[in-house]
């Protein structure tokens, strides 16, 4: 079948999916989207996080066909042309980073939280962020990163 | 494989009708997994979320009626004042994503043993309201609903609608088992909810019985021994009903626990909630 939405602004169509196939997969294998990391497959990582319709979810649980005419913004979309949004140059500046497969999920995650909170305290980010896996043991430097995005956003806004 | 998208609820039942072995579809937490390992090939998937009416809820008549498609995170932040037991349970599922698309119509569809709606549904007296095109709407006790693992009494050409819970007339809590805060699935769940004017104790038990469950037994002793104006919980009866809670469930042993640990951990989770619960009815009493 054919699928149509909206992906970081632009209207982008891809044709052969299969029904059962996952957002996760087009965005990656049909859009040309790698950003967005095909781990487990079911939920459990956070790794394929996406904002469909400005919520953010694990796209590798959205049918491909739930998506036809929403609206996705992906990893890859977060910047702004070459300025990279605060909360991604916060997570290179702290050093969150590590193999880096964790990170777009971690990213569009913690880009979520700071929208709806933009001074969480640390338990609010460690909710936000339960569902995002780091296997490198990265998170005291993720926490510092959000930490730090908050401020940078604070100062900016 | 097809892929059905009704935009209207009475789409929705006549593509159900036509073809009952379509899979429906909301958040797809659960469905999507099992497609994406290769456990299940429907020959359709009847995508719902795209019918608005489903995403809706309301409160008025003495309950909530909380439509198929609205997802927990709804639950959680706008209905825990309604219904705090089945919030409390909404709060434990996944994570935020998984509570961005996870719906406890869903839920009910899966009809998992460990699904977390279950038991505050079953606490609370729910109903489930399921729809066909050929055999209209019917009402279902969720005492009712749970026939075996993942079995329930849904019929192949019907789909939930709603759930309608009535609204707490009393302190609902709900505990749940995990080797995390977040992203578990349970090891076992309680659920407890107090109806004072009717001197009632509601219960239901999950993911420790081939399907979630009331414990009726305990439910008995309370409506006869329970001293609703007492001063104080007597610690005797409050052990008496959490070994009723423990001996209503049928665990096994799995992956996730053993048998044994699950009935003592029942034993402690329904002490505990039953205390929280009539500390809150003593507090709201003296109030």
């Amino acid at each position: 079948m054919r699928v149509t939405f909206t992906v970081n602004g632009r209207e982008e169509s891809a044709d052969g999916v299969w029904e059962g196939e996952s957002l996760l997969y087009v965005l990656r294998e049909r859009l040309g989207l790698p950003g967005s990391k095909n781990a487990c497959e079911q939920g459990e990582c956070g790794s394929c996080t996406v904002y469909l319709d400005g919520e953010p979810v694990c796209s590798c649980l959205v049918a491909a066909g739930q998506a036809e005419g929403r609206r996705v913004r992906t990893v890859e979309g977060l910047a702004e042309g070459d300025r990279l949004d605060p909360v991604q140059e916060a997570f290179v500046e702290c050093g969150a980073v590590q193999c880096g497969f964790c990170t777009p999920g971690l990213l569009v995650q913690a880009h979520d939280l700071l929208e709806r909170l933009p001074d969480p305290s640390d338990a609010e980010i460690r909710e936000a962020l339960a569902g995002n896996l780091c296997r490198c043991t990265g998170y005291e430097k993720i926490l510092d990163a959000v930490r730090l995005a908050a401020t940078k956003k604070g100062a900016a806004g | 494989m097809d892929f059905l998208r009704p935009t209207t609820w009475a789409e929705a039942l006549a593509a159900k009708a036509d073809q009952p072995e379509a899979v429906p579809l909301q958040g797809g937490t659960d469905v999507m997994v099992e497609i994406n390992f290769a456990v299940r090939r429907p020959p359709a998937l009847l995508d719902l979320t795209r019918v608005a009416e489903l995403r809706e809820w309301s409160v008025g008549g003495g309950e909530c009626r909380i439509g198929a498609g609205v997802p927990y995170r709804v639950v959680v932040e706008e209905l825990g004042g309604v219904v705090p037991g089945l919030a409390q349970a909404a709060r434990t599922v996944g994570s935020p994503q998984i509570r961005n698309r996870g719906t406890v119509g869903g839920n009910l569809g899966a009809a998992s043993p460990a699904g977390d709606s279950h038991p505050p549904l079953l606490a609370a007296g729910a109903v489930i309201e399921v729809e066909s095109r050929d055999g209209g709407v019917r009402t279902i006790p969720a005492a009712e609903f749970y026939l075996g693992v993942k079995r329930s009494a849904l019929r192949p050409d019907e789909l939930i609608r709603a759930v309608r819970v009535p609204s707490a007339p009393g302190p609902q809590y709900f505990s749940k088992v995990g080797t995390r805060n977040a992203m578990v699935i349970a090891v076992c769940s309680f659920a407890v909810a107090l109806d004072p004017a009717r001197r009632r104790v509601g219960t239901g038990i999950g993911s420790a019985a081939p399907t979630p469950r009331r414990a009726e037994e305990a439910e008995d002793l309370m409506a006869r021994e329970l001293d609703w104006d007492g001063p104080t919980l007597d610690p005797a009866l409050v052990e008496r009903f959490g070994r009723l809670c423990a001996r209503a469930a049928a665990p096994i042993d799995d992956v996730r626990g053993t048998a044994a640990y699950r009935l003592r951990a029942l034993d402690v989770m329904a002490r505990r909630t039953l205390t929280w619960a009539w500390n809150d009815h003593r507090g709201r009493r003296a109030a």
